[in-house]
């Protein structure tokens, strides 16, 4: 991958070290298969283990629950070349790290802490984050999922959770619910609920045209009992969800220049060999405007990805900050996947190029984890003060 | 069992190379290093000896300045428990100069099996390997593709032009590695953090007088365009002709 800045210089040798082995992993078992299961709308699983034994999973936790304990640069390079397989890989991960183990490191006892992490951090237990419903997507606050504490100290759940990632695949979801009828955002907390409870339904989400290398479901719980302590009991109000949302959304800013980094690849690489009007298309000006393009954004994106993860280190990030990256970041490899699909022509079309299958899947990463328009909003109340949400 | 894994760090071999302002090699600047192919396939065949067994070490070295330990930290990564980095300021495009140094740390370390590659992806020279085994006075195996010891003995396959020759040899001994005898795998991201913890033993070692240098480096000629001498049958001649005295491939 082209260094123009020399960003290397910015990492340190274990960064690098870290960034280079799940490279590997990912050119050796990711690229050689993702094409076929984006087109039979597959999620390639059997790279499951492998991801696991190389640490992948809750790589910024720390190793006395038996994760990588790596910091957050070399986490968000990690996410960064998952992505340059596919976002449907790196979403996978994403939410098994940031959205099931962050949250039971953060607001879990010490027993589930010691239960769930290393079995997680292995790939023996999956998880899905259940937050989104089929009415409340920018607005959670407004969830109708409900936990109602039985006089045994149990919990009754129902509701419904929508575009719910690895929600079939998932050996336990983290569900976030209002508790014992009380409408406020401040009664939401979260439980791990086993997918195998009696009254737990997921349905795989038909029909999408865009991560279609990923379990998308739709989660339904009817009388879902679970014991005291599947509460997370640190969790409370709306505030612990969007916590995990911002370390998500940190990795997700990574993950995106990954997927513009692999369509840079390609588009370079076909405008230096294409040949039209006897010669390669990369010496036509409009190619080399798409070119320069590209890698100005790329650029301006490592650097600020970096930033980021350094202030992240430090404990000095804000999600306003988180904000500005994902958004940024999102849509410049949402642009960068669509020229390339362009400059390739026909070609780009096809499944056998990475452009097209990146370019749908980014619709998505646009779209999710806070969408490009509700960033918007959160860094225009960062700059005026002013709240611009409906609410 | 105490295996000893020589490595040498190299330019990624996709660089674009450029030749130092003198002419007499190429230039570093703005090269991405690694470790060697077939170092990495002789630390991997080490690293499953000693982990089939249940019992033993392995130990890396490199000969280089303070550059290879990144080198031998990834080595140290992959689950090698120690790394001895010989220091000197550059390293002796003299392979000679390079097996003394190595046979004077080697000799006294107690090694079962002294493994290298085959040889080294820049210069594929193929030397020290065989010069260290001499300067020892151990016996030598080069380009394995199997390899195998029990009872204070190993075993080895190389391949040959088609077909294969099996060797048995008393250990210790030293066997240089081929390519396609075990895949290396990917540094673990526990991996990578404990290597810093792992001991990395820095010396510094004085080099023999080099008996050769180099006068000149160079880059493949530019690709010239082809030509076109013709068409159809009627050019067939021409072409035999001119690639028999011309491109002389015939």
């Amino acid at each position: 991958m082209l260094d123009f800045y020399n960003i290397d210089s910015l990492l340190s040798e274990e960064e690098r070290a870290v960034r280079d082995s799940v490279r590997r992993f990912v050119d050796d078992n990711v690229l050689p298969v993702i094409g076929e299961c984006y087109v039979e709308g597959r999620f390639p699983k059997e790279i499951v283990p492998g991801l696991a034994e190389l640490g992948v999973f809750g790589a910024n936790l720390p190793e006395e629950y038996g994760c990588a304990g790596l910091n957050n640069v070399a986490y968000g390079l990690i996410m960064q070349e998952l992505e340059r397989g596919d976002s449907g890989v790196r979403s996978f991960a994403s939410v098994q790290g940031a959205l099931v183990m962050y949250p039971i490191y953060a607001f879990g006892s010490e027993d589930q802490k010691r239960h769930y992490l290393p079995k997680m951090a292995s790939g023996e237990i999956i998880g899905c984050f259940g937050l989104t419903e089929p009415d409340y997507g920018s607005n959670p606050a407004g969830m109708i999922t409900m936990a109602r504490e039985q006089p045994d100290g149990s919990w009754v759940l129902n509701g419904a959770k929508m575009w719910i990632t690895n929600g079939s695949t998932a050996k336990v979801a983290i569900v976030w619910a209002k508790t014992n009828d009380d409408k406020d955002q401040r009664s939401i907390r979260g439980f791990i609920v086993p997918t195998s409870s009696k009254g737990f339904r997921a349905k795989d989400q038909k029909g999408k045209l865009s991560l279609r290398a990923s379990d998308t479901s739709e989660l339904v719980l009817e009388d879902v009992r679970v014991p005291a302590d599947a509460l997370l009991p640190k969790s409370g109000g709306l505030k612990s969800p969007l916590m995990c949302l911002t370390q998500a959304r940190y990795g997700i800013s990574w993950g995106a220049l990954g997927a513009a980094m692999a369509c840079f690849e390609e588009a370079s690489s076909y405008a230096k060999t294409r040949i039209m009007f006897d010669r390669p298309i990369g010496g036509f000006q409009l190619q080399q405007l798409r070119l320069a393009e590209m890698l100005t954004e790329i650029v301006k994106g490592q650097l600020l990805c970096v930033q980021l993860g350094r202030l992240k280190d430090r404990g000095e990030f804000t999600p306003q900050q988180v904000s500005l990256a994902k958004r940024n970041n999102v849509s410049i490899a949402t642009d960068i996947a669509r020229e390339t699909r362009r400059l390739l022509g026909a070609n780009g079309i096809l499944a056998e190029y990475a452009a097209m299958r990146h370019m749908a899947n980014l619709e998505s990463v646009y779209t999710y984890e806070g969408t490009h328009d509700v960033h918007t909003l959160i860094l225009g109340q960062s700059v005026t003060g002013l709240n611009a949400f409906g609410a | 069992m105490k295996i000893a894994v020589c490595i040498k760090r190299v330019p990624d071999m996709e660089s674009r190379f450029r030749i130092t302002g003198d002419g007499k090699s190429v230039d570093e600047a703005g090269l991405k290093f690694d470790m060697s192919d077939f170092d990495g396939y002789a630390v991997e065949v080490a690293l499953q000896m000693t982990e089939k067994l249940g019992q033993g070490e392995v130990v890396v070295v490199s000969l280089g300045p303070d550059a290879v330990q990144e080198a031998l930290r990834k080595a140290l990564s992959m689950g090698v428990a120690r790394a001895i980095h010989l220091k000197t300021d550059r390293v002796p495009v003299d392979g000679f100069a390079i097996a003394t140094a190595l046979a004077a740390e080697l000799r006294s370390g107690g090694y079962d099996l002294i493994m290298f590659g085959k040889h080294a992806m820049d210069s594929m020279n193929g030397v020290v390997g065989a010069m260290t085994a001499e300067l020892l006075g151990l016996p030598n195996v080069n380009s394995v593709s199997k390899l195998e010891v029990a009872g204070g003995k190993g075993t080895a396959r190389r391949e040959l032009e088609g077909g294969a020759e099996i060797l048995e040899f008393p250990l210790p001994a030293v066997v240089t590695i081929d390519e396609g005898i075990a895949r290396p795998r990917y540094p673990s991201l526990k991996g990578i953090m404990a290597a810093k913890k792992k001991p990395l033993e820095s010396k510094p070692v004085q080099l023999i007088a080099p008996r050769l240098e180099p006068t000149r480096t160079e880059l493949p000629p530019e690709r010239q365009g082809g030509r076109i001498i013709g068409e159809g049958v009627a050019a067939v001649p021409d072409l035999i002709r001119l690639l028999q005295t011309e491109a002389k491939v015939l």
